[in-house]
């Protein structure tokens, strides 16, 4: 509010939902989200399936294909050790999907543009692929700090190089996700702000001049839908790769 | 000194905004690496294309990280 009369992060701040039961237990309008990109995936996957047919139809084709682009890039990154991974990694990519893509509709908070949110799937696959990487190998796991080939004098330099970086990973993969969801819908409201402030300063021939913010801001949906599609797989393709690293060591 | 402050807002903003030219240098060269590749080997495109999204959102998430620090200065 320093600088500028347009507030582009109060469409981030939290209300309480579902009325006045909500209000009483600390229920917000992000938990609700959550629900219903739940209740949607849930609700997806039972429609597509429920009558799952041989030759499929055009809705359950569709479902069946996210179905196995995940699948594949499952069995690409972590080999057939990975495959009990494989509804984990579906869960988060489906998760994050439907979330990215209802924060994009009018009124609707997008979660994964809190921090907290991200945070805490991102932190919990960090703890996870260690716990897997120590189950597997043991203290072998550790092996994963010393570079494969590199010469003994500079392991002293490397090995903290690389422990710094295993440790700072869930900070870039959530920071990642939040970021670019935070950064999209920031981008909205600034340029929707341009066209307030033309149309106050300009009057009615203002309205005319205000089309241009409004075509660049339908550029950016459809540039946001990608970014959400992008994000959702990127999060779940880095789990695989964390994962592959505790599975398989380099 | 505090008529001072808005104005070192702006300047403040502008300049963590330079960051994202490392984010369109990133961009630039992975497509035009993509580009190149394919051309070569256009039956190599299904299996390049996977890492060139996956690049594609690791640069480009170093152009938001500067982007948001800018957004920051700017709305808080």
């Amino acid at each position: 509010m320093a600088s500028s009369s347009i507030d582009a992060l109060g469409q981030f701040n939290l209300t309480t939902g579902l009325g006045p039961l909500g209000a009483a237990v600390g229920f917000t309008n992000s938990n609700e989200m959550m629900l219903a990109a739940a209740i949607i995936i849930v609700a997806l996957f039972s429609l597509a399936l429920n009558t799952a047919a041989i030759i499929p139809g055009r809705f359950q084709a569709a479902i069946e294909m996210s179905y196995e682009v995940i699948r594949d890039m499952c069995d690409e990154t972590m080999g057939v050790e990975g495959r009990k991974f494989f509804p984990l990694i579906f869960l988060l990519f489906s998760f994050i999907l439907v979330g990215n893509l209802l924060g994009l509709v009018p009124y609707f908070f997008p979660f994964t543009s809190h921090i907290a949110v991200t945070a805490a799937l991102a932190i919990f696959v960090f703890l996870l692929s260690t716990g897997v990487g120590f189950y597997t190998h043991g203290f072998g796991y550790l092996r994963l700090f010393v570079p494969e080939g590199a010469p003994i004098f500079l392991l002293p330099f490397l090995i903290p190089i690389e422990l710094l970086s295993y440790l700072s990973r869930p900070l870039s993969h959530s920071v990642r996700l939040f970021a670019n969801i935070t950064a999209g819908h920031v981008l909205w409201e600034v340029i929707a702000g341009f066209m307030f402030m033309i149309t106050a300063g300009l009057g009615t021939a203002g309205i005319l001049v205000a089309v241009l913010p409004l075509g660049m801001n339908v550029v950016f949906t459809g540039l946001e839908v990608f970014v959400a599609v992008i994000q959702a797989y990127v999060f779940a393709i880095l789990t695989c790769i964390y994962l592959k690293d505790a599975i398989h060591l380099h | 000194m505090s008529d001072l402050l808005p104005a070192a807002h702006l300047i403040g903003a502008g300049l963590a905004i330079i960051g994202v030219v490392g984010g369109g240098i990133g961009i630039g060269n992975l497509f035009g690496s993509f580009i190149t590749a394919v051309g070569r080997n256009p039956a190599a495109r299904q299996e390049i294309q996977i890492y060139l999204w996956l690049g594609f959102a690791l640069s480009e998430a170093t152009a938001i990280f500067a982007l948001l620090v800018s957004f920051v200065i700017l709305f808080t």
